[in-house]
């Protein structure tokens, strides 16, 4: 687990009262298996959100429902105002709102970095091509890779990766964006500049949902820390209060297994 | 156990070593051929055996060659310079039927003097093809691409050059009518009337439109019956048309097996596995005999194209289960990352899955275009002459060729093989150069 050493800049920090992702008495099954249960969770503007629990609780499963890569059967789901049903026009509209960033980064292989980040402004938001491309230089420098930019995926490092593809999911301009543990595929010592990354972002008000094990991360840069088991939200707490004095037994044996006492 | 101690002292080394060159018996042809040829008992027995066949070959199969004669008017004749020359044992090749003949060979019974149509819209094919196979082609190039079927049709079976315009006249109004749907927002409308547009035109207006506009400017080139067409003519005709009508057909059935529309995945599945149960012959078959019963009496529907449209049928269902196989082997996460960034299904498919399908798809996709090259010989089922069979036939029909039997197939297998050899080799050049994407 990756300790953060840095200060963080909390001035930008602010949740605001507007929702962003509301998800009232939420179901899901694959097939007999009911993956999460009765999930109710309300996220506002600007709040960086950590999911923890055990492998299998329903964690990945939860954020990709919120932009619709897995349908939920029962219950609501209303992401920045627009409600996710089979309407096709509401997905492409949340999706186009709505970064994600994957454990393994899914970079396009066959095409450039800088191509990577220009290709969803370019032909899901009409955006011209020389203006994307500006955009996309801005935000590979941002994640600090603007040299690779005419590489493909496969010269970067895991880390690098990772990175390409945040600014590929911030050329969209989302309002909020999930992260499925993006750091669990990396060696050690790439964790660091993820987390960075994802530490600015946070300062600069990002509404974030993030499922991670960094529990570093969490006790920096979130407000809630929520923990999920067997498909249920267990408990959610501000994260001092959440590490140090979790309530369930659950949470504590987890904790006692990730933190190692 | 006192000497587990050494490698537990403290060591640190004080000087580098530099690199150095490795034994000279690990270097060279020596090294070569000890592991390629002779690394085992078994190997080196396999070798030598192997030397012998080709030795055996070269020895049975060379004289034969080397004793070829050009020059002569008849099988006879070939026999008679043969023996003279090398005694009454002696066998060697008559490649005379091959001077005398090629023309057959490679044009059928297309009129000589117009020998030239043919060979101008093989030259073309390559200029149009350009853009479509290396990146670097001239841009423009490509209005030669989309020109290229109705200028090839002309100059093969010639006839008015207003009826290709009005056939591409059609696309015009297809394009027009999903253009002006689009814009008034019926954007699912748009792409159903413009194939009806297109349909309507090639039906009812294609007709009138051409004769009115060759009886006010006549421009005719003179025309050549199907059945002229033959030997390699015929082969390339139906081969490159049915390669090109078969990748596209392909992909959809490839995408709508994949497809979670329970109808559109039925029915091509239903499709591809029909036509890969059935033998091409009997498509074939089904072309030249039944399809007449189906179409109004009197219909005059053109052999080659029936023919056409069978093959292309059949190499799309073969390309389609190619094409599923790379489909299946891109990971999950290419099509989670496409759709998470908003990505249309069209979108998705032309821009992040097939590119990258394709690519895997390269070896078996040019496999079954070599494949629907050489099954273009069994056209000689339906009547028509194939260069193999068909122009064989006709040449050993004459008085002074009776008899022949190696020499046309040589040669017809020769040529067969320049053209396969260069797709395959292309084949690999592609994936050569779009390897270098993916380090
Ligand atoms: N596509 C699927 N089909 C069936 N079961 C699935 C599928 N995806 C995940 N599961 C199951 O759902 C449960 C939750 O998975 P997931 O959300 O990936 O858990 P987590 O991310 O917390 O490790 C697991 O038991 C997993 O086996
Ligand atoms: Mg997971």
């Amino acid at each position: 687990m990756e300790t953060i050493e840095r200060a963080i800049d909390r001035s930008h920090m602010q949740v605001s009262d507007e929702v962003a992702v509301q998800i009232t008495q939420m179901n899901k099954w694959y097939g007999q298996f009911h993956v999460l249960r009765d999930i109710n969770l309300t996220v506002n503007k600007g709040e960086r959100i950590v999911i923890a629990g055990p492998s299998g609780s329903g964690k990945s499963t939860l954020i990709r429902c919120i932009n619709r890569l897995e349908e939920h059967q029962s219950g609501r789901i209303v992401v920045d105002g627009t409600e996710l049903t089979s309407d096709l026009k509401n997905i492409d509209k949340v999706r186009s709102e709505v970064g994600m960033v994957f454990q393994h980064f899914n970079l396009f292989p066959h095409l450039t970095i800088l191509e990577n980040c220009t290709l969803a402004p370019i032909w899901v938001r009409k955006v011209p091509k020389k203006e994307a491309e500006d955009t996309a230089m801005h935000f590979l420098h941002k994640v600090k890779i603007p040299e690779q930019a005419h590489k493909y995926p496969g010269q970067l490092s895991g880390g690098q990766q990772q990175r390409v593809a945040i600014a590929r999911s911030l050329c969209m301009r989302p309002r909020i964006m999930l992260f499925d543990e993006p750091t669990s595929a990396l060696d050690p010592e790439m964790i660091k500049e993820v987390l960075d990354t994802m530490i600015e972002l946070a300062e600069e008000g990002m509404t974030m949902l993030c499922v991670t094990h960094e529990m570093g991360f969490a006790q920096a840069v979130a407000n809630r820390v929520i923990f999920m088991d067997q498909g249920q939200i267990v408990e959610q707490n501000e994260p001092y209060a959440f590490f140090n004095n979790p309530q369930s037994e659950r949470t504590k044996l987890f904790l006692s297994q990730i933190l190692g006492h | 156990m006192s000497d587990t101690h050494a490698e537990t002292v403290a060591f640190v080394r004080e000087t580098m070593l530099p690199q150095a060159a490795p034994p000279a018996s690990q270097t060279g042809a020596v090294r070569w051929l000890r592991e390629n040829l002779f690394s085992t008992w078994v190997n080196g027995a396999l070798t030598v055996l192997g030397l012998l066949a080709i030795f055996w070959l070269g020895t049975h199969l060379l004289p034969w060659f080397l004793h070829g004669v050009w020059n002569a008017n008849s099988l006879a004749e070939c026999r008679e310079i043969i023996a003279n020359r090398w005694g009454d044992e002696a066998s060697g090749a008559c490649w005379a039927v091959i001077r005398e003949r090629w023309n057959q060979f490679l044009f059928g019974f297309y009129p000589s003097h117009l020998y030239w149509r043919p060979i101008l819209a093989l030259l073309l094919l390559f200029a149009a093809l350009a853009p479509v196979l290396f990146g670097s082609a001239p841009r423009q190039l490509l209005i030669l691409s989309l020109a290229y079927p109705g200028l090839a049709y002309l100059l093969l079976w010639g006839g008015s050059v207003w009826f290709p315009i009005s056939a591409y006249l059609g696309f015009g109004a297809g394009i027009a009518a999903f253009l002006l749907l689009r814009r008034a927002g019926q954007s699912l409308l748009a792409p159903i009337v413009a194939v009806l547009a297109a349909v309507l035109w090639w039906l009812f207006l294609a007709g009138p439109v051409e004769r009115g506009l060759q009886s006010m400017i006549p421009l005719a080139m003179e025309p050549v019956r199907s059945n002229a067409f033959g030997g390699f003519v015929l082969s390339i005709t139906i081969g490159v048309a049915a390669i090109a009508l078969s990748l596209p057909l392909g992909i959809v059935l490839a995408l709508g097996r994949r497809s979670d529309m329970f109808l559109v995945k039925a029915l091509s599945v239903g499709f591809i596995e029909f036509i890969r149960g059935v033998p091409l012959i009997t498509l074939l078959f089904t072309a030249s005999l039944l399809l007449n019963y189906f179409l109004p009496p009197g219909t005059n529907f053109d052999i080659i194209l029936r023919v056409i449209i069978m093959v292309t049928l059949f190499a799309a269902a073969y390309i389609a289960e190619v094409i599923r196989g790379g489909l299946a082997a891109l990971p999950r996460g290419q099509y989670e990352a496409a759709d998470a960034l908003g990505l249309d299904y069209f979108k998705s498919m032309r821009l992040i899955i097939l590119p990258q399908a394709l690519k895997i798809s390269i070896p078996g996709i040019v496999s079954t275009f070599i494949g629907l090259f050489k099954d273009t010989t069994l056209v000689i089922f339906v009547g028509l002459l194939d260069p193999l069979k068909g122009i064989t036939d006709a040449v050993r029909a004459a008085i002074e060729w009776k008899g022949i039997y190696w020499e046309p197939f040589i040669f017809v297998g020769a040529i067969f093989f320049v053209f396969n050899f260069a797709m395959s080799r292309y084949s690999m050049h592609l994936e050569r150069r779009l390897k270098r994407d993916h380090r």
